[in-house]
């Protein structure tokens, strides 16, 4: 029998023979033995495909696949399909094809979502939809640009079959006309994502480098009565165990209020099951998790609070000394009494939302690295890198200069890479063993620890006119923000004064209780709120229609907010309200693919008489920026250098959402050079200035606006040294394709970067932008300096005899102000929509009693390819003022309208009304029961 | 602690069971380990020292007619087993049920031997095979010996094979004669595990308007894969109509013991379901026992 022999296998067709290792995956040989880290892990629990590699032809999920089988195989990964004709990189069509179609995106899932496709075309060159849709069943993008990855490899297979260029989509441009802006741009980063090259934190090795694991209370709510790390210290392997007794700095991080432990140290209070308690190095990952299970807590439990509504009544226990109200918001406007007195016809109505959680494909990963001169580098995917300098420097007890956060890519955030994971334990451990440390949360670690969407419960109370004229919506809202405040404030202050919806109401009133809790922290999450609000209003403004006897359609635009309006917070809307517009095409799209029939009919489908089709409607806005009062400032720097090629560089965060397209483009743009002249840094704290947080879609306006302002400064620059130099008004200077013509000479831009250096000036500018003041809530004026609008449909079949809900299509059109990159903003309505289809169907993140039960992806379902509707984008440009070019934010506003058009669809296709998230297909059977027992028969 | 400690790659079915007989510590065969793996990594399996692979011997990895029986061995991957045209022939509910197990790289490792021996009650896999009158053949270091597939189960989750010593070589299914066919059909959830709430398969024989004979099999009908033998003895013998599918369906639900499982499904709703399932799995398989 063989055994333990020596391994003989293929990968990427070179031979290799190693000795075997206990209990190693095929993922782990090929990562850290033959450092082939295009292979990702995701999951490691066989659930989300990104370590998809081929064995003798057949796709396999390495992470779940023991090394030993490798013996005698054919292996191929990522990193095997471009090939080199004399060393210029060949990509395979299917790497182009993805790159061009935009199907990447922050990149992490793609190598195994183009192995998934790889074994497909091998056996099915030309394969159709469902082949595809089968093929790729398992193999999660969160990003979610399914669509994109669809027609990515069916662009492939045709070249492939027939030896031709891979076609580009078929994208609206924008309707105004720029050189670059407004068009289809690929990814700068886009090669690095097909062939595996790109690094994310858990890709880097560095000497020396131990591995971290953190002991979590696994209780919700305890005071922690002692703690034995003896045995942790003792065993094998081990370098350091720390406790909270070990923080030198500050014992406390938080984005807004530093509320949330380091770690929780003896006599100290735990308020959720990921509280950490102290944290472990050793030489690997094994004896770090083994010894950090060694370590014994003893607590005492104390009364676990899991409701928001109960954490506010008088008789809660205290979560923290000030109580368990983190914040009452109020939005007021008019008089309450009137606005009810004068409505025709009153409706209230309750609402529940789930916690969910971001599910980003790349775990946390933190590297932390001490330099001899005393300084200390933190590795990681942040959304805000500044902040986290910050922070570790808090917990280090340092000036904020002695740490450096060199951001890398990210696979995935949509906001749950904003707060700290594990960037401060990894610095406290390589601060006292002087070693690197590695910090990698496994997806259980992910689920636990990190902030979630807030649950909410919503009221609303809606008053109006009987020709559908609102005159006073009143909403109550209790937001779960979890053990710790996070971005908790802020997100219920949106989902608060967006409660009202996109529409001009004359009496306002909101009350919105962010409530502390034992469930796992909640914070930022792609929607910021208004994803729970719009849904409750959404739902009521079809109620109401119903009520009224009114057109759907008719009566949000009747009530839309438009340029002139007041919003709900006292803001004159003075440019870019495109709400009504995206109302109308979205309607006039509806209409041409239904025709005549009435929009929102129960249709019967020919041959499944189980089944009902309809469709549903829904609007939204959302700010772009910070706002409320807070400074929203962003800095960007431009270099040209010698070579005549540019740098663009500021420390906001790409998380695959295509910021650093849309400055690349926005710097080729003022300068008039070529696109892939410009290269982006983004979130290094040495190298670039502070771009801000990453969230509330802001970094395409302030960071683009940083970014041009950079660029126009920079241009004055070389047109000052020109125009001295050929002694001429700078006007008659004109620049093309990296090129500047003065007066008949050409000259080129890397020349101008010696003249200038040959001056004493240096050839770059740096530009601070300052986003329009904005005025706290309560304050009236403008509380955000820009909204973006959307309107969506979706289109619903529901299985009568099952409660089963699919959606077929989605419209989804989004006012984004201007287009900056046609390609990127594709991939962001596509991914929204998925999102939004998620929030709605498939996801809920269960915590009982304070014990998290959803605590795996196998158990927290994220839409895969097989729940993508045909998606339909139609952009409007409404331009604002300030914005780059006239543009606004988009990340959030695609995903807002989806959640709600579903929930009226099924309303509209079956007559239930749900008030509850996710859809639950058990009681759409029932509530069908009860309201239309007839359907239920089966002809 | 590492997942195992030596992992044995054995050419034949008794060397595994050498290899397991002779671990210096706990020791379990592998096949796919798609659950195996994941139960080890995640603590719901209690360390082994050795895993024995079994995908290594090339009897476990036939798929083929032995005489009047279709061979599947144990450790043949699910995604071959639902391209064989043997198996579409021959046993078709399996197709339908093995092509909804995973996803196509589950499928490529996952067998159906592990789907049997992970004994869930509602295995997609093991449903399938409940209908099929499949005898499992069994080895230990004694000899082989021959089990009907539904003995095979001892609880939730508990299989009455003892894998520290014993080794599912794999099934053997009768070939299946005219007017016989199967069907299989199940009904998931939109959010959490990718468990099913209800699967059925229906195997029958048809003689004209006349059930001949019929075995059904639904997950989850109780704590290991169920067999809706009243629901049988309705419809065996009797003329196919509304009213025997009536009656079917109210022997099933006097019999089975649906539960309710939390943020899943009520033991109501699986009832409910069991209408539509039945009928269709009942439909199929007619519809499909017509055609030769």
């Amino acid at each position: 029998m063989s055994e333990d022999q020596n391994l003989t296998f293929t990968v990427n067709g070179k031979k290799y023979t190693l000795a075997p290792l206990p209990g190693e995956t095929l993922a782990a040989l090929l990562r850290d033995r033959l450092f082939l880290t295009g292979t990702k892990i995701g999951c490691n629990e066989a659930e989300c495909g990104s370590c998809t590699v081929l064995v003798d032809g057949e796709p396999i999920l390495s992470c779940n696949y023991p090394a030993e089988r490798a013996e005698g195989k054919n292996i191929v990964t990522v990193e095997g399909l471009a090939s080199s004709d004399n060393g210029k990189l060949v990509l395979h069509p299917l790497q182009e094809a993805f790159i061009v179609h935009g199907a990447v995106q922050c990149g992490f899932c793609i190598p195994g979502q183009i192995m998934t496709a790889y074994a497909l075309l091998q056996k099915k060159p030309d394969p159709s939809r469902e082949d595809i849709r089968t093929a790729l069943k398992d193999t999660l993008c969160r990003c979610a640009g399914y669509p994109s990855i669809e027609n990515a490899i069916q662009a492939a297979a045709v070249a492939m079959r027939t030896g031709e260029a891979i076609k580009p989509p078929k994208l609206a441009d924008s309707a105004n006309q720029y050189r670059l802006i407004g068009h289809s741009q690929v990814r700068p980063d886009g090669v690095e994502k097909v062939t595996g090259k790109a690094v994310y934190t858990d890709d880097l090795v560095f000497d020396g480098m131990l591995f971290a694991a953190v002991k979590r209370s696994g209780v919700p709510h305890a005071i922690v009565r002692s703690i034995d790390i003896k045995r942790a210290q003792a065993a094998p392997g081990v370098v350091a165990v720390l406790t909270a007794q070990d923080i030198p700095g500050s014992h406390y991080h938080g984005l807004v209020i530093p509320d949330w432990p380091v770690m929780v140290g003896v006599g100290e209070r735990v308020r959720y099951v990921g509280d950490a308690i102290a944290i472990v190095a050793a030489g690997t990952q094994e004896a770090a998790t083994q010894a950090a299970s060694l370590i014994e807590v003893e607590f005492d439990l104390q009364p676990v609070i899991t409701d928001p509504v109960k954490s506010l009544q008088a008789d809660a226990p205290a979560l923290f000394e000030a109580g368990n109200l983190l914040k009452h918001i109020k939005v007021r406007k008019g008089n309450m009494d009137q606005g009810f007195a004068q409505a025709d016809v009153i409706l209230e109505h309750t609402f529940h939302t789930p916690i969910t959680e971001h599910a980003f494909i790349e775990p946390e990963c933190s590297i932390a690295v001490p330099l001899p001169n005393g300084r200390m580098e933190i590795y990681v995917g942040s959304q805000i890198p500044y902040q986290d300098r910050e922070q570790v420097a808090r917990a280090l007890g340092w000036p904020e200069e002695r740490v450096r956060v060199v951001g890398q890519l990210m696979g995935g955030g949509f906001g749950g890479k904003e707060d700290i994971a594990g960037q401060i334990h990894a610095a406290l451990l390589a601060n006292r063993t002087g070693r690197p440390v590695k910090l990698l949360f496994d997806r259980h670690e992910s689920m636990l620890v990190h902030p979630k969407r807030h649950a909410t419960q919503i009221r609303v109370k809606i008053g109006a006119k009987n020709n559908g004229r609102l005159t006073a919506v009143e909403t109550e809202l209790y937001g779960d923000t979890g053990a710790y405040a996070s971005l908790g404030e802020k997100v219920m202050t949106r989902a608060t004064t967006h409660s009202a919806g996109p529409y001009d109401v004359p009496h306002v009133r909101a009350d919105c209780y962010a409530m502390y809790t034992n469930n796992p922290p909640a914070g930022a999450f792609r929607g910021f709120g208004v994803i729970q609000s719009a849904f409750a209003m959404e739902s009521m403004m079809d109620m109401l229609a119903e009520t009224l006897g009114l057109d759907r359609i008719e009566l949000r635009r009747m009530n839309a907010l438009k340029v002139g309006s007041i919003t709900n917070t006292g803001q004159e809307l003075r440019d870019s309200v495109g709400l009504i517009e995206c109302i109308d095409k979205t309607e006039a799209q509806m209409r041409s693919i239904i025709g005549n029939q009435p929009l929102f009919a129960s249709r019967k489908v020919p041959g499944a008489p189980a089944l009902r089709r309809a469709w549903g409607f829904a609007t939204a806005y959302k700010n772009t920026g910070l706002g409320g009062g807070s400074p929203d400032k962003s800095s960007a720097e431009v270099e040209l250098y010698a070579d005549g090629s540019m740098e663009v560089r500021t420390s906001a965060a790409e998380l695959g959402q295509g910021l650093v397209s849309v400055l690349q483009m926005i710097v080729a743009e003022e300068l008039s050079v070529p696109l892939d002249t410009v290269r982006v840094l983004v979130m290094d704290t040495d190298l670039t200035p502070d771009g801000g947080p990453t969230t509330a879609s802001r970094q395409t306006y302030v960071t683009g606006n940083a970014a041009r302002l950079a660029a126009r400064s920079l241009r004055q620059a070389i047109n000052s040294t020109l125009a001295e130099k050929y002694d001429l008004p700078p006007e008659k200077i004109r620049y093309s394709e990296g090129l500047a013509h003065v007066d008949g000479h050409t000259i080129s831009l890397g020349d101008i970067a010696l003249e200038m250096k040959s001056q004493g000036q240096e050839p770059r500018a740096m530009y601070e932008y300052w986003a329009p003041e904005t005025k706290p809530l309560g304050q009236g004026g403008d509380m955000h300096f820009a909204f973006s609008f959307a309107a969506q449909a979706a289109e619903v079949e529901v299985n009568t005899l099952t409660g089963e809900v699919r959606v077929l299509r989605v419209i989804s059109t989004n006012d984004v102000g201007q287009i900056i990159n046609a390609l990127g903003l594709n991939g962001q309505v596509e991914g929204g929509v998925m999102m939004g289809l998620g929030n709605a169907l498939t996801e809920r993140f269960i915590v009982k009693d304070g014990y998290v039960l959803t605590d795996r992806l196998a158990r927290y379902r994220i839409p895969s390819i097989v729940h993508t509707p045909e998606i339909i984008p139609i952009i409007v440009e409404s331009p604002t003022k300030d914005g780059p070019y006239g543009a606004k934010g988009v990340g959030e506003i695609v995903s807002i309208p989806t959640t709600p058009a579903i929930t009226n669809a099924i309303y509209n296709a079956v007559g239930v009304r749900v008030d509850s998230l996710p859809v639950d297909q058990e009681q759409i059977l029932w509530a069908i029961h009860q309201a239309s027992p007839d359907m239920l028969h089966k002809d | 602690m590492s997942l195992w400690q030596k992992y044995l790659r054995p050419k034949s079915v008794e060397e595994a069971l050498a290899g397991l007989a002779s671990a210096p510590g706990p020791a379990c065969p592998i096949a796919g380990g798609t659950d195996l793996l994941l139960d080890l990594k995640q603590g719901y399996h209690p360390p082994v020292h050795t895993l024995v692979d079994l995908t290594t011997i090339p009897e476990m990895a036939a798929l083929e007619i032995r005489a009047d029986k279709l061979f599947i061995g144990a450790a043949v991957p699910l995604s071959s087993i639902v391209a064989s045209g043997l198996v579409l022939e021959h046993a078709q509910a399996l197709i339908e049920a093995a092509r909804l197990v995973g996803g196509p790289q589950v499928r490529n490792t996952a067998t159906l031997g592990g789907n049997v021996v992970h004994a869930l009650p509602a295995a997609d896999g093991t449903i399938a095979l409940m209908v099929l009158d499949v005898q499992a053949e069994i080895a230990d270091l004694l000899g082989r010996r021959m089990v009907p597939v539904a003995d095979l189960f001892s609880g939730p989750g508990k299989s009455a094979v003892n894998v520290e010593r014993e080794i599912l070589v794999g099934f053997h299914l009768p070939v299946r004669k005219p007017h016989q066919a199967s069907a299989f059909r199940r009904i998931m959830r939109a959010q959490g595990i990718a468990l099913p709430i209800l699967n059925v398969s229906v195997w029958l024989e048809r003689r004209a308007e006349f059930i001949q004979d019929v075995r059904i099999a639904v997950g989850p009908g109780g704590p290991t894969p169920w067999s809706a033998s009243a629901a049988e003895e309705t419809l065996r013998g009797h003329p196919y109509t509304t009213a025997a599918f009536a009656a079917a369906r109210e022997a099933v639900l006097k019999q089975v013991g649906f539960r309710t499982s939390a943020y899943r499904a009520s033991a109501e709703y699986r009832a409910h379901l069991i209408d539509g399932l039945l009928n269709e799995c009942l439909e199929t398989a007619w519809e499909r026992a017509e055609m030769d």
